[in-house]
């Protein structure tokens, strides 16, 4: 991102003080963005825990919700943080070649999460008979996993785009890494929030009968 | 003052005529679209309360039907809300706060583009169900309440629309916010730190947060209330288990910041109106900067005293209690602050500063008559009648609308070079104070003798009807009022019988008065660069 907006470059203005805290345009805007969005998801997971454990009839997350499967969903996501901060960092130094390598790992793992939230959904739908309608649980759930997949697959059409750019030799280190650091920035942010959606989910939302809940 | 060189943007050759108006991307014109558009509503929006005022002139009129009556509340109330007191200030924080940052354009000029047009477009498909095809309006109140804004007790298509009305109108105040936001931390002239900025830019900083912050929750309590009602989920469906006090909460938890954040840009434009009418510097820059501040965080934290009626424990009742009381605080440190500026200055009447005091008046009543509110034994008595009809509108009408019409005199001059009449704008300002106070000042009785708010006629307390007679005569005053504003901004500034203003006719020394009256394209030739929060008061002691 162009950085410093409006500061000027010019002598005449001896004895002025700079502004002492003026980020990038870019920054302070992905900055904006990840506190909204936050709520946005606040919101959602208070609804979930409104409603845990409240439902007249089943099935329950104890019934229908499988850990296995999403434990290992969920370290394919969030070990797409630690390879977007490799490819970050190999743009920064200029090794094209490396960062490709990177992002397209990245891509990969954030497909992996999707396409397991696809088969856990098909389990949901199918078997189980739990739809976005059948009760409480299955609007809730549906509803705020659902708005984090939305997320994933946003972030995963930019890291594409990126990716192809950079394929049709269009990034360049010097001028756009900082740019492109903006998006591993939405990225992290993806990555952060599911730790939330699945403490929520699979965690404290997922009590056995009797438990807390 | 100094300057810093920087080359001007050589304008590109654009359109011209309405599409000139329909692609821009300039801060100004934007400003200038949103404060149209919105005073549009607002009047709109003022025809629906007549309505309202006229149904209950007399105990058992017949001018609207039961179900028309709730219509007009609900849409009155979502009319001046969330498309006009909000968005007139966006208007005027889109025009000048990039000027008195000494900023050329806001951060993303093309997303500020968007907000604008997202408001006018939630604008219309709100104002659609007025049309056969959506059956009737929304008429569940600007609150919405679940379940009677379910698809079971509102089928109609007209609810559905204020939903996603609602959606856009969120959207559009969020990337408005956003924009905002990043202008005034990256885009400040040299030398302007946050202790230099004006104190308007302040409250639209703090304002702009609040709407980040909580607008994502109505916005998602809309869509899940549309789901409920489209998709078939479960979100209110009692019969399921769910449970009408989550729209209440996510309402509210929105609700309440959206209060502050309708009277915020207000107290901002009343700061910059006092010290210049009053020849003295602003009292207590920072307390009143801080006390803003303040305000947004303790706003996240008395929410649930709009619901002390809905069955909340005992203890969250003395909490938010507490915190209603609390937030009295900051404001009373601003109101004083603001009687600190006037004391002791040379005060000049003219339009501008007659509407700020007017509003120092009427909006210190509605906070007073706010913290009578926050006491749940009061609340007990008080909730949904007349008396907080009457407090809404001291602080929504006597508040912030008073401050929009101060911003509007002050700063017409810079929008469009002209001056308002000033004696058309003295008989604004009185027709508007008296109009005002009558219409709402005895509906604080009515409250208190139990007429409840909502309501299209009152055959079994025909004790009520001089009071609401006196209201509704106010209300035709205010109408009047606004039809004196309207004229004198045909004859003063449409056809250019006002007299030329020049870059400085009130003699204020923040950034927007440094440039030409309307500013150029790009604001300012050289971009200045600021040693104090007065820069203009340095140029003067300069030469």
């Amino acid at each position: 991102m162009r950085g410093g907006g409006a500061r000027g470059s010019g002598s005449s203005g001896a004895g002025v003080r700079e502004p002492s805290f003026e980020p990038s345009r870019g920054g302070a805007g992905m900055a904006c963005l990840i506190f909204t969005e936050s709520c946005f998801f606040a919101a959602f997971i208070v609804a979930y825990l409104f409603y845990a454990g409240r439902d007249k009839s089943g099935p329950t997350p104890w019934q229908v919700l499988e850990l296995g499967p999403v434990i290992v969903n969920s370290v394919a996501l969030l070990s797409s943080s630690v390879t977007v901060v490799f490819a970050m960092r190999m743009l920064a130094r200029g090794s094209i070649g490396a960062f490709r390598g990177w992002m397209l790992l990245t891509i990969l793992l954030g497909a992996y999460f999707l396409y397991g939230t696809g088969v856990e959904w098909t389990k949901l739908i199918r078997d189980d008979d739990l739809t976005i309608a059948t009760n409480l649980f299955g609007t809730t759930f549906y509803s705020l996993v659902g708005f984090h997949a939305f997320h994933v697959t946003v972030g995963l059409l930019l890291l594409s785009l990126v990716l192809v750019l950079s394929l049709l030799g269009k990034v360049e280190s010097a001028r756009d890494h900082r740019r492109v650091d903006l998006l591993s920035w939405y990225w992290h942010f993806v990555d952060a929030v599911w730790v939330f959606v699945f403490l929520t989910v699979y965690v404290i939302g997922r009590q056995p009968p009797g438990g807390a809940a | 003052m100094a300057t810093l060189e920087r080359t001007i943007p050589v304008p590109r050759a654009g359109y011209s005529g309405i599409l000139e108006w329909i692609a821009t991307i300039d801060h100004k014109k934007i400003g200038i679209l949103y404060l149209y558009t919105t005073f549009s509503f607002f009047l709109t929006g003022g025809l629906l309360a007549l309505g309202i005022r006229t149904q209950l002139m007399s105990p058992d009129q017949q001018l609207l039907t039961a179900a028309q009556y709730n219509a007009a509340f609900t849409m009155h109330g979502t009319t001046m809300i969330f498309l006009a007191v909000v968005p007139l200030f966006t208007g005027f924080a889109n025009y000048f706060i990039p000027l008195q940052l000494g900023a050329r354009d806001m951060a993303f000029p093309r997303l500020n583009a968007l907000s604008y047009w997202l408001l006018l477009g939630g604008g219309i498909i709100l104002y659609a169900s007025f049309l056969p095809f959506a059956g009737f309006p929304a008429n569940a109140g600007w609150t919405n309440y679940v379940p009677l804004s379910a698809k079971q007790f509102s089928p109609q298509l007209g609810e559905d629309l204020w939903l996603i009305g609602l959606t856009v109108l969120g959207f559009s105040s969020i990337f408005g916010a956003l924009n905002l936001i990043v202008t005034i931390f990256a885009l400040r002239a040299p030398g302007q730190t946050f202790h230099r900025l004006t104190l308007f830019a302040w409250s639209v900083l703090v304002t702009s947060f609040l709407l980040v912050l909580a607008m994502p929750f109505l916005t998602v309590a809309g869509i899940i209330l549309l789901f409920d009602r489209i998709a078939g989920t479960a979100f209110f469906a009692v019969e399921q288990g769910a449970d009408p006090l989550l729209w209440q909460f996510l309402f509210w938890f929105f609700g309440h910041p959206e209060v502050y954040i309708m009277i915020l840009p207000g107290f901002g434009i009343i700061s910059e109106i006092l010290p210049v009418f009053s020849r003295k510097p602003i009292f207590g820059y920072k307390m009143i900067a801080y006390s803003s501040v303040a305000i947004g965080f303790l706003s996240f934290s008395v929410f649930v005293h709009h619901m002390f009626v809905a069955g909340i424990d005992t203890p969250l009742q003395t909490f938010f209690m507490a915190s209603t009381m609390l937030i009295a605080v900051p404001t009373g440190v601003k109101v004083f602050s603001w009687l600190g500026t006037l004391w002791g200055g040379s005060l000049r009447f003219r339009t501008p500063m007659l509407f700020a005091l007017g509003f120092l008046a009427t909006f210190t009543i509605g906070g007073i008559s706010g913290v009578f509110l926050g006491s749940v034994p009061v609340d007990f008595q008080l909730s949904d009648t007349y008396f907080v009809v009457a407090h809404i509108h001291y602080v929504l009408m006597g508040g912030a609308m008073f401050t929009v019409f101060a911003g509007l005199y002050y700063w017409m001059p810079k929008m469009s070079g002209r001056m308002l009449s000033e004696r058309l704008g003295q008989i604004h300002f009185f027709l508007l104070f008296v109009g005002f106070n009558l219409t709402f000042f005895v509906q604080h009785q009515l409250g208190i003798e139990g007429m409840p708010r909502r309501t299209y006629h009152y055959p079994q307390s025909p004790e009520w009807a001089t009071l609401n007679l006196v209201s509704t005569i106010g209300s035709y005053i205010i109408a009047l009022a606004v039809m004196v504003f309207l004229w004198n901004f045909l004859y003063s500034i449409v056809l250019k019988q006002g007299r030329i203003a020049g870059d400085d006719p009130w003699k204020g020394d923040t950034l927007e008065w440094a440039t030409a009256s309307p500013p150029p394209a790009y604001n300012f030739a050289r971009i200045p660069a600021v040693h104090s929060a007065r820069p203009l008061k340095e140029d003067v002691a300069a030469h």
